[in-house]
C-alpha cells in the first residue's frame, strides 16, 4: 500500500498556527501592496469598458513597428500592447475607447493602418469591445455574486455545523480571496469575468476542503468528550491529511494541465484556480482549524451533539445493517 | 446477489445509457448523428460562441425616444384637438429633459377649457402643473408599459432581420430590463450585421418645400412647419463625401409601416441597384392622390433622417409601388430592403457589448481545452491506479462515467458548451476522483484498526457519505449563484461544474459502492487491493 501520510502521524498543527497566520499576513501584505501600487486591480475590459483586438501574424513581426502603426491613429492613442504565445506572432491590442454605435466600429479604423504596413499577412481573430455602462453592470453583478456565495455559505455552515466553524470557514476564505487576488495582481494578470468565475469556484473548493476537516474534527470531539480542542484538532487534521493532499494533488494535475497547454484564453483563469487551490488546502489546514480555538469553551456543546448531520448519519448506519442483515 | 444490490445496478446501467445515448451524437459528429436509428437522440452539445466563432451582441434599446416619439405624436394631435376647440396656443411642445408636455396658451381664460379637453381626450397623462404653462405627464405604469412594448417589437423586428439575413441557428433575446442580446454563431461579416441589426430603418416620405429658401432655413430661419435635412452623396469612384441641405414639409406622406414588401432590383443606364417597395391598400390610396395633386414637385425619401433621393413627382403613381435610389451596392440594397421589410424599430439601440471571434480561434481553443484536458485527466488517472491499484482503476472508471454524464446532460438540456465551461469539465475531473479518495481513504484507516474487509468498506462509504454531501452542496451553491450572475461563457462554466459536482456524488454513492457489494458478494475476498 502506497501512502503519502503514514497512518498514525499526528502533526502539532494548532502549535504552527502563529507562525502560519504570519507567513499568510505576510504574502496577503505583499499582494495587497502589489494592488495598492498599482492603484485597485487592474480590471479587464468586460468590467471597465474599452476594446481589445487579438491579432495574428503569418510571420514573426516586430512589435515596434506595431506600436509605430496603432500609435499613429487617434482612437488608439492611449492604447497597450500585450504579445502571448512568445512567437512574436500573437498580439492583443487594448485601448480604452469603445463606441456605442451600430454603423462605426473601431477594428475597421485599425484595418486601415495594419493593411498599410503588414498587408494581408494578419489576421484579426478576436474583437471585444465592451461599453462603459454594461462594464459597470459587470462590475455590480461580480461583486454581488461574491458577497452571496460568501453569505450562502456562511448561513449552510451555521445550519449544518456550530457558529465558530462557520466564523472559521469564513476566515479561511476571506484569506483564500485575499492571497488569489493579491497574487493576480502581482503577477499581472487582469480580473475578467473568468477570473471571478474563478475566484468563486475557489471559495467552493475551499469550503469543501474545509467541511472534510471540520466533518473530521466533530467526530473526534463526540467520540471522546474527554478529548481537549487542541488534540481534537490536531487528530482530526492529522487523520485527514492524506486525503487533503492527495485531492488538491489531483485536482493541480488537471489545473496545471490547463495552465500549460490551455492556450491564451484559459491563462489568467487557470493562474487564479492554481494560486486558490494551494492557498484554499493551507487555509483548511492551518488557518479554518486553529480559528476554532479562538473561541473559549468545548467545540461542540453537549446538548447540540445530536444535530441533523449525526441524525442522518446514525440512520445511515442503521440502514447499513439492516441491508448486512438480509 | 442481493436484491438491494440488483436494483442499483440496473439504475446504474439505465443512467449511463441513458446519458451515453445522448453524448454519441457529440462523438460521432453532426453527420453521422443523422444516420443514426430513429429512437436515439441526434443533437449534438451546443458550442458557444468562444468555441466555435461568431458575434455576440448586447444591444441597449433607447426607450426614452420610444416615448418622446409617442410624446410629440401626441403633442401634434393636442395641437389639432385645441384649434378645433377654438383655444389659441401659443406653444405646445415636449421639453426633452423632462419628458413634458408643455402647453402655453395666449389667453389665461381659456385655462379650465384647455384643462377639460385634456383631461377627456388623454387619460393616460396626469397634469403635473395646472397653472400656465400646463404640463403634462405620461402616467409611471403606462410609461413602462410604453417601454416594455418597445422591447418587444424591437426584439420582433431585430429576430426578422436576423431571420433574413441568413445565419444558421441565431439567437435573439431579452436580457435583463432593457438589453437584448444577439448571437450570430459563424458569421463571416460581423460589422454589416451589426449595421443591419442596429438600423432604425424609419423611412418616410416628405414633400420638399421648394417656396423657401435654404440659406434662410440655414441660417435658422426654417418655415415652422418645415424641417432641414441633408442628402448625404458618396461619389462611387473618389469616395468623397458631399451634404446638400433640403428644406421639406414635416408632415409625413408615407411611412414605412405601410411598406407590405421591398426587394432588389436593377436598372438605369449603369444598370445599378435599386430597392423597389410596395405599399398597404391605405398607403397606396394616399400615395396615389398625393402625386396626382403634387406633379412637378420633388418628393424627398427619408430613411433615418436622411434623404436618399428626392425625385420630382412626374405624375400620379397608382399601384402603390415605388423605389429607392442611390449609389447603392448589392449588399447595401440587399440590406436595405432586408430592414423595410421587417419594419423599422421603434427607436434607436446602442450596442452595449460586442464580441467577435474568428472561426479558427475557437478551433483553436477547443483543440487547447481539450488537450490540457486529456493530459489533466491521464496524469489523474495513472496517480489513481499507482496510488490505489485496482479500487484506483474503479475510481478512474468513475470518473470517465461522470465525463460521460455531462456531457450527455450538455445534450440533453440543450446546454451550451463554452470555454471556461470545458476548464469547468476538467475541474471536476479533478475532483470527480475526491469523492472516492475520501471514501478510500476511510476504508483503510477502517481496515488498519483490524475491520472485516466487509465492514471497512461498508463503514467506509457510510462515514465518508456525510462528508462528500456538505462538501458537494456548498460547492453547488455556488456554482448555482455563479449561473444566476454570469454572463454567457461563466454561465457555461457553472453549468458545467453543477452538472459535474451531481455526478459526482452519484458516481460515487452508487456505481462505486455497488461494484464493490458485486464483488464482495461473489469473491469474498479477505484483501483488497486498495
Amino acid at each position: 500500500m502506497i501512502r503519502i501520510v503514514k497512518p498514525d502521524v499526528l502533526i502539532d498543527f494548532v502549535s504552527k498556527f502563529k507562525l502560519a497566520i504570519g507567513i499568510s499576513l505576510v504574502l496577503i501584505l505583499i499582494g495587497m501592496g502589489s494592488l495598492v501600487m498599482q492603484g485597485g486591480p487592474k480590471l479587464g475590459i468586460e468590467f471597465k469598458g474599452g476594446t481589445s483586438i487579438q491579432l495574428q501574424f503569418n510571420k514573426p513581426i516586430n512589435v515596434v513597428d506595431l506600436r509605430k502603426a496603432v500609435a499613429s491613429l487617434k482612437t488608439f492613442k492611449d492604447s497597450r500592447i500585450q504579445s502571448f504565445g512568445g512567437t512574436n506572432q500573437h498580439y492583443i491590442i487594448y485601448t480604452k475607447t469603445s463606441t456605442s454605435s451600430t454603423t462605426q466600429n473601431i477594428e475597421d479604423k485599425l484595418k486601415s493602418v495594419l493593411d498599410k504596413q503588414f498587408h494581408s499577412n494578419y489576421k484579426i481573430m478576436k474583437v471585444d469591445m465592451v461599453g462603459p455602462k454594461i462594464g459597470k453592470e459587470f462590475r455590480d453583478k461580480g461583486l454581488e455574486a461574491i458577497i452571496i456565495a460568501l453569505l450562502a455559505i456562511l448561513i449552510y455552515i451555521s445550519i449544518r455545523f456550530q457558529y465558530r466553524f462557520a466564523f472559521g470557514a469564513i476566515a479561511a476564505l476571506f484569506h483564500d480571496v485575499l492571497i488569489t487576488v493579491g497574487f493576480l495582481s502581482l503577477f499581472g494578470y487582469e480580473f475578467t469575468l473568468d477570473v471571478v468565475a474563478a475566484i468563486l469556484t475557489i471559495v467552493g473548493y475551499s469550503i469543501n476542503d474545509t467541511i472534510v476537516i471540520y466533518d473530521r474534527i466533530r467526530e473526534k470531539v463526540k467520540n471522546n468528550r474527554k478529548m481537549s480542542p487542541t488534540e481534537a484538532i490536531n487528530k482530526g487534521v492529522s487523520e485527514t491529511l492524506s486525503r487533503t493532499i492527495l485531492t488538491a494533488g489531483t485536482t493541480l494535475f488537471v489545473v496545471l494541465a490547463l495552465y500549460l497547454f490551455g492556450g491564451h484564453a484559459l491563462k489568467g483563469m487557470s493562474f487564479a484556480l492554481l494560486v486558490g487551490i494551494v492557498s484554499g488546502t493551507y487555509s483548511s489546514i492551518f488557518i479554518a482549524s486553529p480559528v476554532l480555538l479562538a473561541f473559549k469553551g468545548p467545540l461542540i456543546p453537549e446538548k447540540k451533539e445530536e444535530d441533523s448531520a449525526d441524525r442522518f448519519k446514525q440512520q445511515i448506519e442503521f440502514d447499513m445493517k439492516n441491508v448486512r442483515g438480509n | 446477489m442481493k436484491s438491494y444490490t440488483l436494483i442499483k445496478l440496473v439504475i446504474i446501467i439505465a443512467v449511463i445509457a441513458l446519458f451515453g445515448a445522448y453524448a454519441v451524437p457529440t462523438f460521432v459528429g453532426k453527420d453521422a448523428a443523422k444516420r443514426l436509428p430513429g429512437y436515439m437522440p441526434k443533437d449534438t452539445i451546443n458550442l458557444g460562441l468562444d468555441l466555435k466563432g461568431g458575434m455576440h451582441l448586447v444591444l441597449g434599446v433607447e426607450t426614452d425616444k420610444a416615448i418622446f416619439a409617442v410624446l410629440s405624436r401626441v403633442s401634434g394631435n393636442l395641437k389639432k384637438q385645441l384649434i378645433n376647440a377654438k383655444i389659441a396656443y401659443d406653444k405646445v411642445y415636449v421639453d426633452s429633459k423632462t419628458n413634458d408636455i408643455v402647453i402655453s396658451l395666449v389667453d389665461r381664460k381659456d385655462k379650465d377649457r384647455a384643462l377639460d379637453l385634456i383631461g377627456a381626450n388623454l387619460p393616460n397623462y396626469q397634469i403635473v402643473s395646472e397653472d400656465l404653462p400646463i404640463k403634462l405627464r405620461l402616467k409611471e405604469k403606462i410609461a413602462e408599459k410604453l417601454k416594455k412594448e418597445a422591447i418587444d417589437q424591437a426584439i420582433s423586428v431585430i429576430r426578422n432581420r436576423v431571420d433574413q439575413f441568413g445565419v444558421a441557428e441565431p439567437t435573439v433575446i431579452r436580457s435583463g430590463e432593457n438589453h437584448i442580446v444577439v448571437e450570430l454563431p459563424g458569421i463571416k461579416d460581423a460589422n454589416r450585421a451589426v449595421r443591419l441589426i442596429g438600423r432604425t430603418a424609419r423611412l418616410e416620405l416628405h414633400l420638399v418645400d421648394d417656396k423657401a429658401n435654404i440659406d434662410d432655413a440655414l441660417n435658422g430661419n426654417v418655415p415652422p412647419d418645415d424641417e432641414v435635412i441633408y442628402e448625404i452623396k458618396r461619389d462611387p469612384t473618389t469616395g468623397e463625401v458631399s451634404k446638400i441641405p433640403f428644406v421639406v414639409k414635416k408632415d409625413v406622406v408615407i411611412t414605412g409601416a405601410m411598406i407590405t414588401n421591398a426587394s432588389v432590383r436593377f436598372g438605369g443606364t449603369m444598370n445599378q441597384p435599386y430597392v423597389a417597395f410596395e405599399l398597404n391598400s391605405q398607403g397606396a390610396k394616399i400615395f396615389s392622390s398625393f402625386t396626382a395633386s403634387h406633379i412637378g414637385k420633388r418628393l424627398a425619401i427619408v430613411l433615418d433622417n436622411t434623404i436618399y433621393s428626392a425625385p420630382v413627382i412626374q405624375g400620379a403613381i397608382t399601384g402603390g409601388r415605388g423605389q429607392i435610389t442611390g449609389n447603392f451596392s448589392i449588399t447595401e440594397a440587399h440590406d436595405l430592403a432586408i430592414v423595410l421589410r421587417s419594419g423599422s424599430l421603434p427607436a434607436p439601440v446602442k450596442v452595449l457589448q460586442k464580441v467577435t471571434i474568428g472561426p479558427s480561434l475557437g478551433k483553436i481553443s477547443i483543440e487547447k481545452g481539450t488537450k490540457a484536458m486529456i493530459f489533466g485527466s491521464l496524469a489523474v488517472i495513472l496517480f489513481m491506479i499507482f496510488y490505489y491499484k485496482l479500487s484506483g482503476v474503479l475510481a478512474d472508471f468513475a470518473m470517465a462515467i461522470n465525463v460521460l454524464i455531462i456531457l450527455g446532460a450538455l445534450a440533453m438540456f440543450h446546454a451550451t458548451l463554452t470555454l471556461p465551461g470545458l476548464a469547468g469539465i476538467a475541474l471536476t475531473i479533478g475532483m470527480a476522483v475526491d469523492a472516492n479518495v475520501l471514501i478510500y481513504e476511510r476504508i483503510r484507516e477502517e481496515l488498519m484498526i483490524g475491520r472485516s474487509v466487509y465492514d471497512a468498506v461498508n463503514t467506509g462509504y457510510a462515514r465518508a457519505f456525510v462528508t462528500i454531501f456538505d462538501a458537494n452542496i456548498t460547492t453547488l451553491i455556488v456554482a448555482i449563484i455563479l449561473y444566476q450572475f454570469g454572463s454567457g461563457p461563466v454561465k457555461g462554466f457553472a453549468v458545467t461544474m453543477s452538472i459535474g459536482l451531481l455526478a459526482n456524488m452519484f458516481t460515487a454513492v452508487t456505481f462505486t459502492k455497488t461494484v464493490f457489494e458485486i464483488v464482495l458478494d461473489k469473491f469474498k475476498p479477505n484483501k483488497l487491493s486498495i
